[in-house]
């Protein structure tokens, strides 16, 4: 009888630490939630989810961001964005970077990751070098080909030269300016979109290539049928992420233009920038940035609810 | 002895067409970017008559001028420290958040990380006003943190993901025997998952730093007096003053891309494998 009673006693000894410690765990987590959380969620709260609110409130004011805002105006922020040229501008402006991202950019770096995902003498350093104009700050690459760009002193000034033609002021242009962009766009971020694609074919099974090469599929046939469809996947994110990329650049065309001349070469944040924050149009800039914000969700979830479904 | 049983076949040109075009490619990057390291060492006059060769006289002025400036020294230190405040908050804020996701079960959860993780869909461009308004009103205008905090909120959202799928990764044994044990959650994050998380904190503390020191932005909306500039709005303004002596501004250029070039060559396995696969996180 004792000797049974004591078993119990010493197994509920036995058991008593794990109780304990199992309690305590659950009032440390508790603990460590209400002590490892709040930083991030106030931070994230006070810096980029109110911002947003207020954006969406004082685009209904007329207002120079001095005192308090009190001249309410209705919608008509939002009206004066949509009637001015400008903004109709850089919305096209964003709109054909798109289109050269996916028609010139997407099958350069595509290429160029098709031959550097093998393995062969060089091909890593390639890669770098590819990937080192993504690296430098778009202040650098814009001001580096403004230089390239320039009528006196450029490199494309002294190409003309050499043939004895006079060179055009590519930046100064409103026919040219935003041409002059889109190629500094595609020499700036072609080696991401590579690296996005070296990574999928690094990945990818060797063997549906090898089987579909013995079943004698030419080299053209295997990338078509086999490899391209692979990579449908990395395709998708490629095109993601330059609509994203267009949808907010601006530091890469301060340098170059910043935006004009007579605004024609503007993306909606260097429009943004112009028109709002630098003159200190408050509620029209703001109105200007629930725009860019409500394309930037609606693109974004209707684009994952759409392409990406799987993944 | 293949060759004589292999079927004669034409000659094969697609190993010459691949390296024509990557030579093609590589030209068109290394050019600039070789031009404007070169034309800081020539005149104003030779960068006209002189813009592909070498210098022929070898203007080491124009780099030792900037190199012995105040000011070079001072756009670096400030990029320096508003990089440094971003990337450790980031860290810190990030991986806490992240830790609470990865091993703590409450209700809401996965209410709250969608919610964190909207901060991904929109770039920080489209409150800019209302942003600038906050940071005045918190007083923190024309400081390091008034730029630092910003940033940090909105590389979280990327981070917490990057860190909460490593966090997930590690053994979770470990995690149950440490709580028997008697290790709280807190000694296990300081002892246990940050040390071994050394790899995803350098990816993450590296895309974090090459965003901050390249962002161009906030700084410009944050700051107004020069003493505070980073490097970016610096050499924006070296741009404006010196606008015709191109010799000057590619010195400036080259020698405000050498860190990052540097960074680059020293931890291109960091920022590869975090810039693409947060990307393909994201």
């Amino acid at each position: 009888m004792s000797q049974r009673s004591d078993a119990i006693a010493m197994r509920q000894e036995a058991h008593a630490p794990v109780a304990r410690a199992r309690r305590s765990t659950i009032d440390t987590r508790l603990a460590t939630l209400l002590l490892f959380l709040p930083p991030a969620l106030m931070l994230f709260t006070l810096f980029v989810v109110l911002p947003i609110g207020e954006a969406a409130w004082y685009s209904g004011f007329n207002w120079n961001g001095f005192g308090k805002p009190t001249r309410w105006i209705g919608l008509d922020n939002y009206r004066f964005v949509f009637d001015s040229r400008g903004f109709g501008t850089a919305f096209k402006n964003n709109l054909l970077i798109i289109v050269v991202s996916l028609t010139i950019q997407l099958p350069l770096a595509m290429a160029l990751a098709l031959i550097l995902a093998e393995r062969f003498r060089g091909a890593v350093a390639l890669r770098m070098l590819f990937f080192l104009p993504y690296v430098l700050a778009e202040i650098a690459t814009g001001l580096i080909f403004s230089f390239i760009y320039d009528g006196n002193y450029g490199l494309l000034a002294s190409i003309y030269r050499a043939f004895g033609a006079e060179a055009p002021h590519l930046l100064a242009s409103t026919q040219t300016s935003m041409l002059a962009i889109l190629i500094v766009v595609v020499w700036k971020y072609f080696g991401f979109h590579m690296m996005l694609f070296i990574a999928a074919l690094q990945g990818m099974d060797r063997n549906l290539v090898e089987a579909a090469r013995i079943d004698g599929a030419s080299r053209w046939q295997v990338l078509r049928h086999v490899v391209i469809p692979l990579l449908y996947p990395t395709i998708k994110l490629s095109i993601f992420f330059a609509v994203v990329g267009s949808l907010q650049l601006f530091d890469l065309v301060m340098p170059l233009t910043r935006g004009g001349p007579a605004d024609s070469s503007n993306t909606m944040v260097s429009f943004l920038y112009n028109h709002g924050v630098s003159r200190m149009r408050v509620g029209y800039g703001s109105a200007i940035g629930v725009i860019l914000f409500v394309i930037c969700v609606t693109f974004a979830f209707s684009y994952k609810r759409w392409f990406m479904r799987n993944e | 002895m293949s060759d004589a049983l292999a079927p004669r076949r034409p000659l094969d040109l697609v190993p010459l067409y691949k390296a024509v075009f990557l030579g093609l490619v590589a030209l068109v990057v290394i050019v600039p970017l070789l031009a404007t390291v070169l034309g800081g060492f020539k005149s104003l006059g030779e960068l006209r008559t002189n813009p592909f060769g070498l210098p022929e006289t070898w203007e080491w002025e124009n780099y030792t001028g900037i190199l012995l400036s105040q000011r070079y020294w001072q756009l670096l230190w400030n990029s320096l420290v508003i990089a440094a405040l971003t990337v450790v908050l980031t860290l810190i804020v990030a991986s806490m958040a992240a830790f609470v996701f990865a091993h703590i079960h409450f209700f809401g959860s996965s209410m709250l990380l969608s919610y964190l993780t909207m901060g991904l869909l929109f770039p920080a461009a489209t409150a800019i006003l209302p942003l600038f308004i906050k940071v005045r009103d918190l007083g923190l205008l024309d400081s390091y943190l008034g730029v630092a905090l910003p940033q940090v909120a909105f590389s979280l959202a990327m981070s917490i993901l990057l860190l909460r799928r490593f966090f997930r990764d590690l053994p979770h044994e470990l995690l149950e025997a440490a709580l028997v044990d008697g290790c709280s959650y807190i000694d296990f994050f300081r002892h246990v998952t940050l040390p071994l998380s050394r790899p995803i904190l350098a990816t993450v503390g590296t895309i974090t730093f090459v965003h901050s020191w390249n962002s161009y932005l906030l700084p410009l909306v944050m700051l107004n007096s020069d003493s505070m500039y980073p490097w970016p709005l610096g050499i924006m303004i070296y741009q404006g003053e010196f606008s015709a002596e191109w010799h000057l501004i590619l010195a400036f250029i080259t020698l405000t891309i050498l860190p990052t070039f540097l960074l680059f060559t020293l931890a291109q396995k960091h920022i590869v494998a975090g810039l693409t696969a947060g990307a393909v996180k994201g």
